[in-house]
């Protein structure tokens, strides 16, 4: 968990490596509006992807066809070389975890509490067992602790494990919400915007979180409309656009496809970044 | 619910996690400007504490049939010792200003406290008393004495005094601990006072009397609560849970043997602790899971029809008698079987079908033993005349229904049921505060924070709503089969709606997911009906007034659940930093 990778890997380097996840024409359709059109998307182990589109793009809409929150109309997702199962639970058990666009803590819960509800999956005390409390509870119960405060200093939280989580300030509860991710024991993570709200020196330590991250052996997918933070960060970016994807490339590619532009300024957001490019 | 939290301009600047001290150690207790004023109160506290005194030793009326006798001067009876009490109580907090006892002043709400007592008294004055001899004695309100009405007065002043004292928040206690030794004895008092009250409050007979000391122990509860008394008391018993849990059930094991072999009160007693029992395994599923179950008496049902049917009865259906252990299981088996098929297509949906499916269930559960009596289908349960002649349990030749003598006390058949009753509440308890303080604990919160979030982070949603409720049946069940012994007849009358909803006002009223609270609501549930008899035409009205006036103004119940309380009172900070303050001493 050092900090001195700061820097992307090599993009080559991480395409070489398997791929961990791949979606094949994933669709989702709401009544008439379709929201992700026929979107393909591949993950490579130690990757870091990024997602971008102009508001509505259905950025948010594909990553809850990922993880099971909504059953995509059509298409396929796999994960570590197997379909991916079609429960939000079984999603997590089978390896990736993810953060909300608007934050979902469990606001009643100290910061602690919430990454250890993350260890649920990952530990198996029954009713019985909690009963008991035989040795086997404890030795659970104490790992469950220690690594859900390993967790916390890991992003930056080490001494605020005994604060609600609704008394966190912004940037802490969108950190907060990665520790609980990261807390499955995911092989990819999904992180929907995590940096709004956030102030330029947060946003920095973000992006270093998650270099962090990836050299801890974790694939991540990123959505955000932050392009400097995304060109800066990502291996690999896609761009949505009406549900479609539009472009995929390096970095410096679709920063400089005219249809990226086009697609920013034709919609009704502009953003500030883009102005720049 | 998450709204609260992602909202961007609600969200709070950081804070040093410290504040809260220092936040507390600064503030004084009094703006210093407002000596008159403080002078003022004091002087109008003392006239009516004074008043108060002097009312407890005049006659408040002619008749002498009335409240166990009020007529003399100079020899108060009951409830004038009751009101000297109060009063000494309100010159205890008018006196914690000035002189040694200041040091305290800090820490109590003296303002709010005497307020509520004032209050209190007065009402205590004209509603338990002064109503009390009018509507009994044919003169009406002649038969009131001037003692009456000095005494108003005086509760009139030191509400006064309450409200003229300048404003001060109650410091928090939290930082000055006392003693470990001095908590403890304060723990051990208060239950053994409790213990004393009950003892005493069940010995009385005559109505108006249980009333005025219902109303006695009323006044005083709302002077402490408002003192700040109890958040200091919530505090000291958060640092010694297990010596309140352990001298609570040295009391309750001690109360059989305060009755001396009468079994008036013991036969409350145990309607008191199998309904209890069966309240605090409701707790499971409303409190821990957070789902609302409206027939939750029917699994009750459920495992004392089992107990019955296959007892030693000569109306038993079943012939198959098994020892007593074996039928227990049986019965709470059955019961949770009948939770697993309820629940498991409902526990899928959203929470609303739970409860109608729930009400229809207990139903069906009443009519079904209603009507399985050979008419129509299998004669299991005898219809409506149920199965009668149970007879008593005997556990290794110790039969529950003769009297045993313990150290010369005589140990009657209802004590013998209450111990047994106790050891199940004792494992109940066990079951429930295990479940809540581990992995399946944390994942019930989660569920009950944002069950959408706690779904996408890998929480068995659906199993651990199904362990809840069908383990919430199993344990009601086993409850069941003791109440079948212990009432020696099970009909289907027993089973009807209204005591789910009873059931079910025990655990909110008193505290969801919070032990004392729950035992605290079902004794009161319980208990007064059985001592209020006179009132049993208004019990209804009155049960749903009450249910009225609590979610108004305390919807978390009587002994609040912290993060419950947050749940409630989202918008609270200064809860919230409480709640969180309690939480970091816990490190610290
Ligand atoms: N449950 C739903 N029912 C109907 N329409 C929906 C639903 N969820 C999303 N949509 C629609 O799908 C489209 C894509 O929404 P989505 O939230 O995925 O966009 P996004 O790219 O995440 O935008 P933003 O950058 O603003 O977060 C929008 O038009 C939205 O209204
Ligand atoms: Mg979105």
């Amino acid at each position: 968990m050092s900090t001195a990778t700061t820097a992307p890997v090599p993009a080559a380097a991480a395409q070489d490596s398997p791929t961990i996840l791949s979606a094949r024409g994933v669709t989702m359709r709401f009544g008439g509006l379709t929201a992700v059109n026929k979107v393909d998307m591949t993950v490579h182990e130690g990757e870091i992807v990024g997602l971008i589109g102009p508001n509505g793009a259905g950025k948010t809409t594909f990553f809850n066809c990922l993880t099971g929150l909504y059953k995509p109309t059509e298409g396929e997702v796999w994960l570590a070389g197997a379909e991916l199962p079609p429960k939000p639970r079984e999603v997590v058990v089978a390896g990736m975890a993810r953060t909300f666009q608007n934050i979902r803590l469990f606001a009643n819960m100290t910061a602690l509490e919430n990454v250890m509800v993350g260890r649920y999956c990952r530990t198996s005390s029954g009713p019985l067992t909690s009963i008991l409390r035989g040795p086997k509870f404890r030795r659970e119960e104490e790992a469950t602790r220690a690594r859900a405060q390993e967790l916390l200093t890991f992003v930056g939280l080490g001494g605020k494990g005994e604060h609600l989580a609704r008394n966190l300030p912004y940037g802490d509860q969108r950190r907060l919400e990665i520790a609980r991710a990261l807390a499955t024991d995911p092989k990819v993570v999904l992180l929907d915007e995590p940096t709004a709200g956030m102030n330029p020196r947060e946003t920095e330590e973000c992006k270093d979180l998650i270099f962090k991250i990836r050299d801890n052996g974790m694939a991540v997918v990123v959505i955000e409309h932050d392009m400097k933070f995304i060109f800066n960060l990502c291996d690999r970016v896609l761009c949505l656009v009406r549900g479609e994807l539009l472009v995929e490339g390096d970095p410096g590619t679709v920063q400089s496809d005219p249809r990226v532009v086009e697609a920013y300024i034709g919609g009704s957001e502009l953003d500030d970044e883009e102005d720049e490019h | 619910m998450s709204s609260s939290v992602s909202n961007p301009g609600s969200h709070r600047a950081e804070r040093d996690p410290r504040s809260w001290r220092d936040r507390l150690a600064a503030g004084s207790p009094d703006s210093p400007d407002a000596p008159a004023q403080l002078n003022r109160a004091f002087v109008i506290g003392l006239v009516g504490v004074a008043l108060l005194v002097a009312s407890a030793f005049m006659s408040w009326t002619y008749n002498p049939a009335l409240l166990g006798n009020v007529t003399l001067y100079g020899n108060p009876g009951t409830v004038q010792i009751y009101l000297l009490v109060m009063a000494l109580m309100a010159l205890f907090l008018l006196l914690i200003r000035k002189g040694p006892l200041s040091r305290l002043g800090r820490h109590l709400g003296r303002q709010t406290g005497l307020r509520a007592l004032g209050i209190g008294i007065t009402l205590y004055l004209v509603i338990a008393v002064g109503a009390s001899i009018a509507l009994t004695d044919d003169a009406m309100l002649g038969a009131l004495d001037p003692g009456v009405y000095v005494g108003i007065l005086g509760g009139l002043l030191v509400a006064a005094a309450g409200h003229l004292l300048p404003t001060h928040k109650a410091v928090g206690e939290r930082h000055q601990r006392f003693p470990a030794w001095l908590e403890i004895l304060v723990v051990v008092l208060l239950v053994a006072l409790a213990l004393a009250a009950a003892a005493y409050g069940l010995g009385i007979g005559d109505p108006a009397l249980f009333v005025a000391f219902l109303a006695f122990v009323a006044v005083i509860a709302a002077g402490l609560a408002r003192g700040g008394f109890f958040d200091w008391l919530s505090i000291v018993v958060g640092h010694h849970r297990t010596v309140l849990l352990l001298a609570t059930f040295a009391a309750a094991f001690a109360f059989p043997l305060t009755q001396n072999g009468s079994d008036a009160n013991m036969s409350i007693a145990t309607s008191v602790l199998i309904f209890a029992a069966t309240a605090m395994g409701l707790n499971i599923v409303v409190g821990l899971a957070g789902l609302l179950d409206l027939g939750y008496i029917a699994f009750l049902g459920a495992g004392a029809y089992v107990g019955a049917m296959l007892s030693e009865s000569a109306f038993a259906t079943i012939d198959w008698k098994p020892p007593f252990i074996i039928v227990a299981l049986i019965g709470a088996l059955f019961a949770a079987l009948l939770g697993l098929i309820i629940g498991s297509p409902t526990l899928r949906v959203s929470g609303d079908y739970l409860a109608i499916v729930t009400l229809a269930f207990g139903e069906i559960f009443r009519l079904t033993m209603f009507n399985l009596d050979g008419n129509n289908g299998p004669d299991l349960t005898h219809g409506p005349n149920g199965i009668p002649a149970i007879p008593e349990l005997n556990f290794f030749g110790f039969d529950f229904g003769a009297t045993h003598a313990f150290f010369g006390v005589p140990i009657t058949r209802f004590a013998n049921y209450y111990f047994l009753l106790l050891l199940l509440i004792g494992f109940i308890i066990l079951v429930f505060t295990r479940l809540n303080n581990s992995r399946i604990g944390r994942g019930w919160i989660a569920i009950r924070e944002d069950e959408k979030a706690a779904e996408a982070m890998g929480v068995n949603v659906f199993g651990l709503k199904i362990l809840a409720f069908a383990g919430g049946a199993f344990l009601a069940g086993l409850a069941g089969t003791v109440k079948a012994h212990q009432d020696v007849s099970v009909t289907p009358d027993q089973y009807q709606f209204l005591e789910s909803a009873f059931l079910l006002a025990a655990v909110v009223l008193g505290g969801m997911g919070t032990v004392g609270g729950v035992l605290l609501g079902a004794v009161i549930l319980k208990l007064l009906p059985e001592k209020l008899r006179f009132f049993a035409d208004y019990r209804l009205l009155l049960f749903g007034l009450l249910l009225v006036l609590m979610m108004r103004f305390r919807p978390e119940g009587l002994v609040a659940n912290r993060r419950r309380q947050l749940e409630f009172h989202d918008d609270d900070e200064a809860l919230a930093d409480e709640v969180e303050a309690i939480h970091t001493e816990k490190v610290t």
